[in-house]
């Protein structure tokens, strides 16, 4: 270590500069977001797969669902995505307050997130649309319980309620994995930028050492973003 | 053990996190074959009852008066692969092979990140130890293979859960462990290491990380969706209409899809062989140099080819899963894939043994693993080509003809090159040299009795016998002239297990007693032999400064055979 003493404190001894450093922890923050894009490249497969399968199940359970907290879910996110931008950028020129303030703004848009995703979740519990023993999606001789337009009661006339109950379990089984996961990485998320929040406000950054922001950062992006595909694929595409 | 680990040496250091590995997966490697000697008492005897010893270690419920029972049989067959392949030689060869030398091949401190390269080594123990728990829950350890297909695993006992739990976690580990390499190599090479002047070793580790990385998540995704079917009552992998022992199957929706596990399964499956063999090759490379005091032949060549067979090795998974009825469409184009992939494969094994060509040969203890490993792998790969075409695999493919294949690739192969990389860097990692006698009694022992073992596997395989019968065939008619191959080959194994006792008396002999070292024994030219035997925590006094490639040995006009790549002129 004695030949690193006059260097910066945050400088681990295996680097020789600060921006070699940093590289290396972008380079692996990288290359840990691209495990991320595989795993759920691995749901979106099966996604994909199942859509192809059971295309009426799909547009019948994907119009079950209310637009209104997606979008809201979707508002508030990107929403976060810029606080947490704004975060980076205070703690880049020396803002310890503001870098704590957008932080914990960050850290409450999350929260906000996860709160509508319990409100959905309720929901759905109510509704019976949880895969398992009590699944029910359609009773026969019974209206659906959502709204649904000409195309959609035309799917809804040319399948057994036998086998809608079936197929649109495997969209609802899709819809808990992915949205499921999505929210533990957010929590993982949120937890990640408690830490990060007291780092700033203990003064440990400045602009010549902002990595462990910048690479909350990029993860809560990338989080942002695994939403942005999630939430046309579920609530949007095709419905009817 | 004597004075390899210098005082003050932490919990993070890569060299700390590497022995770790190594003496885990070694534990875990033991513990493979112990369940494989069950096995293969059982085939070997199918009507006899196991010996009071062996009938006790495995308890009464598993093997009531002696008689193992067929569900046992299974858990064994499951629990083999596992531990051998995600517990044993992965871990050996990335966890601490990986982790010790790759930092010292760079001319480097540490790894990029040191305490994720520690909590990926806790990780690692803490999977294992969760999937070997499973062996005492009620229904025992899993017992679907090492491929968990569903609908068998779904339906299958609660160990079952602990394999899928293990699996997951061990994907955050070999994470953890694949961008630290990825970071380190390409970030902290000493000045002047330019990648072309990489080891080849360090070569094979980074592609072998680039493909755990980039492979293993698709597991975990899949096997988050099986323990979803297990738990939470979905049917990802459940169809509509199953029928189990006569009943029809109550409670799932069904209307899931099988195929789906496996195609997600060797999405990572197939990569994951590579990284059983490329960093294996990487080690034999290194040896090979050594001791023919030559530069590897074609140096460009074998790193082009092994960046090739890592970008291949993710378009060829459909090759496993010829049987399930693909296409033909599908299937050329995943024959055409495999019979390219070969090529490279090919390329890597010619370089090596053009390398022999006109060089000094040195037969060392490690040398002649080396050398045994380019015949034993390659008799492993040839074998593969009638898998990789799908009119021979449908025949080939449920028979004894496949286990022949990847164990001539992992056993004589990977794991001989494992010993010869043990026997090279002993004296690095201990400051004491193994005694050659022994090493040359090992050799001959291993080799001999893995030939035992595994050759006659081909034959069962051509005719016809089935893998994964628990009774070697006694049913089958055909199988009757191959039930005393069975005793042979157990005996081959039994063999092999006492075989390894010079090994493990040597290891423990020559680290106390061995003759000392120094620093450069084999009179190298890589960077980890250009500091302490074994090194101080920092690795290097001061940092190398590199202006020439990885192998100057034998270069004309100088008066050593050999140049050190940190050599200044």
């Amino acid at each position: 270590m004695h030949a690193h003493a006059a260097h910066h404190p945050a400088l681990q001894h295996q680097f020789q500069t600060m921006s070699q450093q940093k590289e290396s922890a972008v380079l692996g923050m990288w290359a840990f977001l691209l495990t991320e894009v595989l795993f759920f490249g691995g749901l979106f497969m099966a996604y994909m797969l199942y859509r192809t399968w059971y295309h009426d199940a799909f547009v019948l359970a994907s119009t079950s669902i209310t637009i209104f907290w997606g979008l809201l879910n979707t508002v508030v996110l990107i929403g976060s995505s810029l606080t947490m931008a704004l975060a980076v950028r205070s703690a880049q020129i020396n803002q310890r307050k503001a870098t704590v303030m957008w932080l914990i703004a960050t850290m409450v848009l999350g929260t906000v997130f996860l709160g509508v995703k319990v409100i959905e979740y309720a929901d759905k519990f109510e509704h019976h649309h949880v895969p398992g023993p009590e699944y029910a999606f359609i009773e026969p001789g019974h209206e659906p319980i959502f709204e649904l337009g000409p195309h959609g009661r035309e799917l809804l006339e040319r399948n057994s309620a036998e086998s809608l109950n079936r197929t649109t379990q495997i969209f609802f089984s899709l819809y808990f994995t992915m949205t499921g996961l999505h929210a533990l990485h957010m929590i993982i998320g949120i937890g990640l930028m408690c830490v990060i929040t007291w780092m700033a406000w203990k003064g440990r950054f400045s602009s010549e050492y902002y990595t462990p922001v910048e690479m909350s950062g990029l993860y809560w992006h990338f989080v942002d973003i695994v939403w942005i595909f999630l939430f046309p694929l579920l609530y949007l595409i095709d419905r009817s | 053990m004597g004075d390899w680990k210098p005082a003050g040496m932490h919990l993070t250091d890569h060299k700390t996190v590497g022995l770790q590995y190594a003496l885990t997966a070694s534990g875990f490697l033991l513990l493979g074959f112990l369940l494989m000697l069950l096995m293969r008492w059982q085939l070997a005897w199918p009507t006899s009852p196991l010996p009071s010893a062996m009938a006790v270690a495995v308890g009464q419920d598993n093997a009531p008066s002696g008689f193992m029972l067929p569900e046992f049989y299974n858990q064994l067959v499951a629990m083999h692969g596992s531990v051998m392949i995600f517990l044993a030689v992965v871990p050996l060869l990335t966890g601490a092979f990986g982790n010790y030398l790759v930092p010292l091949q760079i001319g480097t401190r540490d790894m990029a990140f040191p305490r994720l390269n520690a909590v990926s080594y806790w990780i690692y123990l803490a999977a294992g130890l969760l999937m070997l728990c499973s062996f005492f829950v009620t229904g025992g350890a899993a017992n679907s293979g090492w491929t968990s297909y569903p609908p068998l695993a779904v339906l299958a006992t609660r160990g079952q859960d602990y394999w899928l739990v293990g699996i997951i976690m061990l994907g955050v580990s070999s994470m953890l462990n694949s961008l630290n390499v990825i970071a380190t190599v390409l970030q902290l090479r000493a000045p002047g290491l330019t990648l072309m002047r990489l080891p080849f070793f360090v070569w094979s580790q980074l592609v072998a990380a680039l493909l755990l990385l980039l492979a293993f998540p698709s597991l975990q995704a899949a096997a988050i969706f099986q323990l979803m079917d297990r738990l939470a009552g979905t049917s990802f992998f459940l169809p509509s209409g199953l029928v189990v022992s006569g009943v029809a199957l109550q409670g799932p929706s069904g209307g899931g899809n099988p195929l789906l596990w496996q195609h997600l399964f060797w999405f990572l499956g197939h990569p994951e062989v590579y990284v059983l063999v490329l960093p294996a090759i990487g080690i034999v490379s290194e040896v090979i140099a050594t001791n023919t005091r030559r530069p590897l032949w074609g140096y460009r060549a074998m790193v082009g080819s092994v960046l090739f067979i890592g970008i291949m090795s993710m378009v060829v998974w459909a090759h496993h899963m010829f049987l399930t009825g693909m296409g033909t469409t599908l299937g050329t184009f995943f024959q055409i894939t495999t019979m390219i992939i070969s090529v490279p494969s090919v390329v890597l094994i010619t370089s090596l043994m053009l390398s022999l060509w006109g060089g000094s040969i040195r037969f060392t203890t490690p040398m002649l693993f080396a050398l045994a490993f380019l015949p034993m792998f390659g008799l492993g790969g040839l074998s593969g080509l009638p898998l990789g075409l799908a009119a021979s695999d449908v025949a080939l493919h449920d028979t004894w003809y496949v286990v022949g294949h990847f164990h001539f690739l992992v056993a004589p192969g990977t794991l001989f090159a494992i010993f010869a990389g043990i026997y090279h860097w002993f004296p690095k990692v201990t400051g004491r040299t193994l005694y050659r006698g022994l090493g040359v009694v090992h050799f001959w022992g291993s080799f001999i009795a893995m030939t035992a073992i595994f050759l006659p596997m081909f034959t069962l395989g051509l005719r016809g016998v089935n893998r994964r019968l628990y009774d070697a065939g006694l049913e089958y008619t055909h199988a009757q002239g191959t039930l005393s191959i069975q005793g042979h080959m157990t005996w081959a194994a039994v063999a092999l297990g006492l075989l390894q006792l010079p090994f493990l008396v040597n290891l423990l002999i020559s680290a106390r007693r061995g003759t000392l070292a120094g620093d450069n024994p084999w009179h190298a030219t890589t960077l980890e032999w250009q500091t302490a035997s074994p090194p101080q925590p920092g690795n290097f006094a001061v940092t190398p400064q590199v202006d020439r490639g990885p192998y100057d040995y034998s270069l004309p006009g100088h008066p050593r055979d050999y140049v050190a790549q940190g050599e200044r002129e």
